[in-house]
Formats: C-alpha cells, structure tokens, sequence
C-alpha cells in the first residue's frame, strides 16, 4: 500500500488520502545511497513514480467505491503528470483525487499531491514566521484514467478473454484500508 | 460550426489525448495504425470530445459494441452480411465502402480515422 490513511471521502466525488514517508521503507536506503567514490552523501528521496502509484490508489479507491468495489478497476493511462518537489522521511504526502467523468466503462480523476515538510514547519513557527496553509505545499498534478474492466473484456475484439470472478484488484488491503480511516 | 473548424478542435483533442503532433492528424490518419491509439484512448477521446463540443456521447454511439461477442454478427474473424448491416445501422459517421469487401474483425478498429471522428461531430451538432 502506498497510502496510509483515508481523512476524506465523498462518494463519487473526492477522495483524499495521506501518506507518511519513513525511513522504515527499504527503498529509501537505495534511492539515493552514499557513493564514497565520488563524495556523494545518501539523498533518501521518494521516487516520482511511487506517487503516482500513491496518487494512483487514491483515484482508485474513489473509483472503486463509486459502484461498491463490484468492479475490477485499473488505473488504464496517465495522460498528464507533474511532481516539481521532492518528498523525503519525515514528510507527509496528502494526494486528492476528483472524479471529472465516470460512466460504465471508466473515469478520469484529476489528481493533487500536496506535502507537509514537518520540519520546515516547526522551523518557522520556533521563529515565529507565519505558516501559510497549516504548512501545506502543493508539489503535484496527476490527470489519469482509470477503466472499469468488467465491462471492457470481450468487446473490440478481444472476446474470450477469461479473468478471475473475484474482484482482483481490491483486496483485504484496501478493505482494511478504509475500515480503519472509519469509512 | 464549419467542418474545419470542427476538425481544428478534434485536432487538439487528440493531440491532448493521443501525444501526437498538429501536422499528424490529417482527416485520413487511422486513429489506430497511424496515431498509435489503444483501447483506453478511445474513451478518453469519447470524454475529450463531449467536453470540447458540450454533447453527451452514448456507449456504442462512436465506436462499436457488442458486436464481436455476438456469434450471429462473427464467424472466424469475419463480420457476417448480418454484422456489417448493423455496423452500417448503429454507425452511420463511419466509411465501411472499402472495408466491407473483406470484412475482417480484425481491420474494424483501422475504419476509424480522424474524417470519421468529424463527420460524427458533424452529424451530431446538426441534429
């Protein structure tokens, strides 16, 4: 799971979910490590790509619980995305998700990444600097799609395509997810 | 709204949708064999277009549907007399001259060209 938390939910609308990133998360330790060689020090920087896969949950999740969780649904295209800062342990990520269009086939969600530098934070307020936006930060955009593929198998062609009955995509995890934000 | 007008905004949807480039999107480019569309981009386009034109586009009004699960219409790859007389019914924006004299499932994706996307516009706004 790349979101830790639902703090907002309203029903095929918006979702907004948080992430802590920690120094527990092993991938931090190579991304970047300390290259001795060439007298770099480790830069533990959260890759782009796992927020959008954070920022793509988020969108799915909202989709998802749209129609229940009765569909299987997959994040189908990024058709646009922007992150301008980094995000490192000790921060906090807060990715808001918008249903623009949803209908039997898909959705697109608009998509923001907002991070919280907790140390930046308390800095300014021990110097007594105002905080503009409780310290909020927006450091991305996300436009994506997302395809409800129940509906999508066997037509244009690709009839006798055979995926599992379950529900593949939204496992105990995301159950657990919600359950435990108290949605 | 003039046909070249209607394509300069189907041209900025899809160069939105698809990454291509202006001077890619002829009125005779394939949406598939030439732009390098894919499934999912249908539907963006679909959406695209609903928003640039303020029309509301039904599943199965711009592409095709259940069409190829459906045994009477397909039979080995090939879109039986029955099939292509419902494509022709259900799609009217859609050239199916050339095509139909090999009617391979297969190519149904290729019929679809950037003059095909217009002429629905078309079609459509003078309802």
């Amino acid at each position: 799971m790349w979101i830790d938390r639902v703090i907002e939910l309203k029903p095929r609308e918006r979702l907004v979910a948080i992430k802590n990133v920690s120094l527990a998360e092993e991938h931090l330790h190579d991304h970047f490590a300390a290259d001795v060689e060439r007298g770099l020090g480790a830069a533990p920087v959260m890759p782009g790509s796992l927020m959008l896969e954070g920022m793509a949950q988020t969108g799915g999740v909202l989709v998802g619980h749209a129609e229940n969780f009765a569909y299987n649904v997959v994040l189908a295209k990024i058709n646009r995305a922007e992150i301008s800062k980094d995000a490192t342990a000790g921060d906090t990520l807060r990715y808001t998700a918008v249903i623009e269009r949803m209908d039997a086939i898909g959705a697109t969600v608009k998509g923001t990444i907002h991070r919280l530098r907790h140390a930046s934070v308390h800095a300014a307020k021990s110097s007594g600097a105002a905080v503009t936006d409780e310290g909020w930060e927006q450091i991305g955009s996300v436009e994506m799609m997302f395809s409800h593929l129940d509906n999508n198998m066997g037509g244009g062609g690709q009839a006798g395509r055979d995926y599992p009955a379950r529900n593949f995509v939204f496992g105990e995890s995301f159950k657990t997810l919600l359950k435990s934000s108290g949605y | 709204m003039t046909r070249d007008e209607i394509l300069g905004k189907v041209r900025t949807v899809l160069v939105d949708a698809l990454a291509v480039d202006e001077d890619e999107v002829t009125p005779g480019a394939s949406l598939v064999r030439d732009l390098g569309a894919e499934s999912i981009d249908f539907l963006d386009i679909v959406f695209k277009l609903e928003q640039v034109f303020g029309f509301k586009i039904q599943q199965g009004e711009l592409f095709p549907e259940n069409v190829a699960q459906d045994p009477k219409y397909v039979q080995n790859g090939k879109v039986t007399p029955d099939g292509v007389a419902a494509l022709k019914a259900r799609l009217p924006h859609v050239d199916f001259s050339a095509w139909e004299k090999d009617p391979s499932l297969g190519k149904v994706a290729e019929l679809f060209t950037v003059g095909t996307l217009v002429n629905f516009v078309e079609k459509k706004l003078g309802r």
